[in-house]
């Protein structure tokens, strides 16, 4: 499944990041294949807000199309 | 050494140190960068940037700031700064905010992997209580190999330990993988640390050093640091309570439409309070009709008049209608400065306070219609300040396609704080209904143009990935400091021009340039646009500076010459028309100049089509 579908509260861990510049600017903020994170927010056709701990990153809905991920429990 | 870097061609005397403070976005590095440099500051202008970096001392070591950055690369203006100034620097002290490790630290690994000596401030500590963790500093110390000091830099706890530690500075522990790499280019390079970024694959570094990206070995660098710190922050962080606090509840309601919205209209409610209403007519009629108007003008008058006649030439060019000494500093000192001031004071609180990134999450999805990501409401917020200053800023933008959408919605339709100050003064007289009119017009050039542009335009735009920075209550101290330096930069640009413009229109005046212009715009102004042929004259003032021309509409609607309609319909066309000649400079600086011209012109007869269409409807 692709990021864009995953549910606010649910928790996820990234599978793959297509572009490998987004690879290098999402790794500094914690978000890197095989990180677990949440998803605390999703906007309506916007952004989904990924969390870990006290780390918030907001990504873009289409970009979020692009990033495979699984979700855990 | 061969490298265009100030840092590294800086002389600094014998047996002194750079300390260099570097750090993520808003971890209050300049607090520590106060504390260490005291009154005497220098703040200079990164050449080709718009990044200005500030240096001091400290006892006898030279200090230097450096913009916020989550890692040292050159993914843009701010992190090619950083780069350049930490890559040379003997001593740094990296401020982390103690409650964002896992994003913090990876810059902090980086910096260890040059193997510069590091000491770190573990900023922040009053919140890591207040959100219910816990930091085993010795043990976070012990992984890292360097000293790491808790800090409270707002109530100037562990200041004095931060300094004592700064002697003792050392190189951390570096990751064995990354340091044998760096080993196989070590001999190509100037100075250890950019080893590091040669085999990070830094294009900049790359280009630098005659190099051929073949070390390329980011991911894999990246990778590694990356399960280090989470490794290390996993030993080092334990979470006692999950209260969330009372903050992390406010930046969730800001980011949330049902009530991220009304909070949006809230503050932009305030700001207009503040800037439309507070500054641009109490704040203004003070330094532009009293101060500037009469002490000043008066002062100039009494003291001219000796040399000069009035009447003459040079009388017209120094002390006329638009004199250099005359209209030039009055409107630059009296009118302009109070409304960047608070225009910038505005802006400061927001990025401080850490709203402005949830702005741009909640606008992100309305902004991808026009081609834009949420990040471009940052030069388009600063349009309204200073539509020169923003379309700088459209550097921060992630493609071409954007950075020219961007600028042509600017260039359009974002009218700048001079001018909405003389807008909001012509217009407020006139009631809600022409506001809502002409605000309508606005709206719908600007949204339509971008949606158009988005559809024709090749490529595709990049999406949004942005931090969201807790919610704190900035520091009123820097606040103003930010909005000083933003204030004088804009002064000290815009100035010259300003004085140029003065010269050029009162030449164009005396040589009735002016008067055979309008004469030769009167067919479109009065036939198609319906206002009298004198706003002509109003326009071509607008392309010296926009709100030279809305200032004349001011005096043309004083003179009765205006009915309420006309008055909206001739500020729609000077707000869409081409923006002044200081913002169509840049633009021609930034863009290619067929790009340029086509903003140019396309501006140009949007601004006479709608304002035409506009007086067709309602005239």
């Amino acid at each position: 499944m692709t990021l864009d579908t995953i549910c606010k509260g649910q928790k996820l861990e990234i599978i793959h990041i297509p572009d490998a510049t987004i690879r290098a600017q999402a790794i500094r903020l914690g978000i890197y294949e095989g990180a677990k994170l949440i998803c605390s927010e999703k906007l309506p056709a916007g952004p989904i807000i990924l969390q870990n701990r006290m780390q918030e990153i907001a990504i873009g809905r289409n970009l979020a199309k692009k990033i495979a991920i699984q979700s855990i429990s | 050494m061969n490298c265009h870097n100030p840092v590294c061609n800086m002389t600094i005397p014998n047996g002194s140190k750079k300390i260099v403070l570097a750090g993520n976005p808003n971890v209050g590095k300049s607090v520590f960068f106060n504390a260490l440099t005291g009154l005497y500051v220098d703040v200079s202008n990164f050449p080709g940037t718009t990044v200005d970096i500030s240096m001091g001392q400290y006892k006898d070591n030279v200090v230097m700031d450096t913009p916020g950055v989550y890692g040292v690369s050159s993914f843009n203006d701010e992190e090619r700064v950083a780069r350049d100034v930490i890559l040379f620097a003997d001593v740094i002290l990296n401020v982390v905010d103690a409650v964002h490790l896992e994003r913090d630290l990876f810059l902090t690994q980086q910096i260890i992997d040059m193997g510069i000596p590091v000491v770190v401030a573990l900023n922040m500590m009053d919140e890591v209580q207040r959100n219910g963790l816990k930091i085993n500093i010795d043990k976070l110390s012990k992984e890292l190999g360097v000293e790491v000091i808790p800090t409270t830099a707002t109530k100037k706890e562990g200041i004095d330990q931060i300094l004592e530690a700064l002697e003792r500075a050392k190189v951390g522990n570096r990751i064995p993988k990354v340091k044998q790499l760096m080993d196989q280019v070590i001999d190509k390079v100037d100075v250890e640390a950019e080893a590091l970024l040669v085999v990070e694959e830094d294009e900049n570094v790359l280009t630098r050093h005659h190099l051929d990206n073949q070390h390329g070995q980011r991911e894999e660098i990246y990778n590694l640091r990356r399960s280090k710190i989470d490794n290390v922050v996993e030993e080092v962080v334990s979470q006692t309570n999950q209260g969330a606090s009372f903050r992390t509840k406010l930046g969730r309601w800001m980011l949330k439409p049902l009530t991220g919205i009304p909070i949006l209209f809230f503050i932009l409610f305030l700001t207009y309070e503040l800037i439309g209403v507070f500054v641009a007519q109490t704040v203004v009629e003070i330094t532009e009709e009293i101060i500037m108007g009469q002490y000043y003008y008066d002062f100039i008058m009494n003291l001219s008049t000796h040399f000069i006649h009035q009447e003459s030439f040079i009388g017209q060019l120094l002390i006329g209608e638009f004199g250099i000494l005359t209209m030039a500093p009055i409107y630059l000192f009296g009118l302009l400065l109070p409304l960047v001031v608070g225009f910038y004071f505005v802006l400061s609180i927001m990025e401080d306070s850490g709203y402005l990134p949830r702005i741009a999450a909640l606008v992100d999805r309305l902004l991808t219609f026009l081609g834009l990501n949420g990040r471009a409401i940052i030069p388009i917020i600063l349009g309204f300040g200073c539509v020169t200053m923003a379309t700088i800023t459209t550097r921060l933008l992630g493609s071409k396609r954007e950075r020219f959408i961007a600028t042509m919605l600017l260039g359009l339709a974002i009218p700048c704080s001079a001018q909405l100050g003389v807008i909001v003064g012509l217009i407020a007289p006139l009631g809600g209904k022409m506001l809502l009119l002409y605000v309508t017009t606005i709206f719908i050039v600007f949204t339509l143009t971008g949606t158009i542009l988005n559809k024709i335009m090749p490529g595709e735009s990049t999406d949004l990935l942005i931090d969201l920075p807790p919610i704190r209550i900035p520091i009123l101290k820097n606040v103003i400091k930010k909005t000083y330096l933003k204030s004088k930069m804009f002064i000290e640009e815009a100035g010259p021009l300003f004085v140029l413009g003065a010269i050029i229109i009162t030449i164009l005046q005396y040589t009735y340039a002016l008067d055979a212009i309008s004469d030769a715009l009167a067919p479109v102004t009065v036939g198609f646009l319906k206002l009298p042929k004198e706003t002509a004259q109003t326009f071509i003032m607008g392309i010296i500076r926009r709100d030279f021309g809305a200032a004349g509409l001011t005096g043309l609607a004083s003179k009765g010459l205006l009915s309420p309609i006309q008055v909206v319909i001739s500020l729609v066309a000077i707000t869409l028309f081409v923006p002044c000649i200081a913002a169509i400079m840049v633009i021609f600086k930034e863009r290619s100049w067929q790009e340029s011209a086509l903003i140019w012109i396309g501006s140009f007869i949007i601004s006479f089509l709608t304002a035409g269409i506009l007086a067709q409807i309602m005239l």
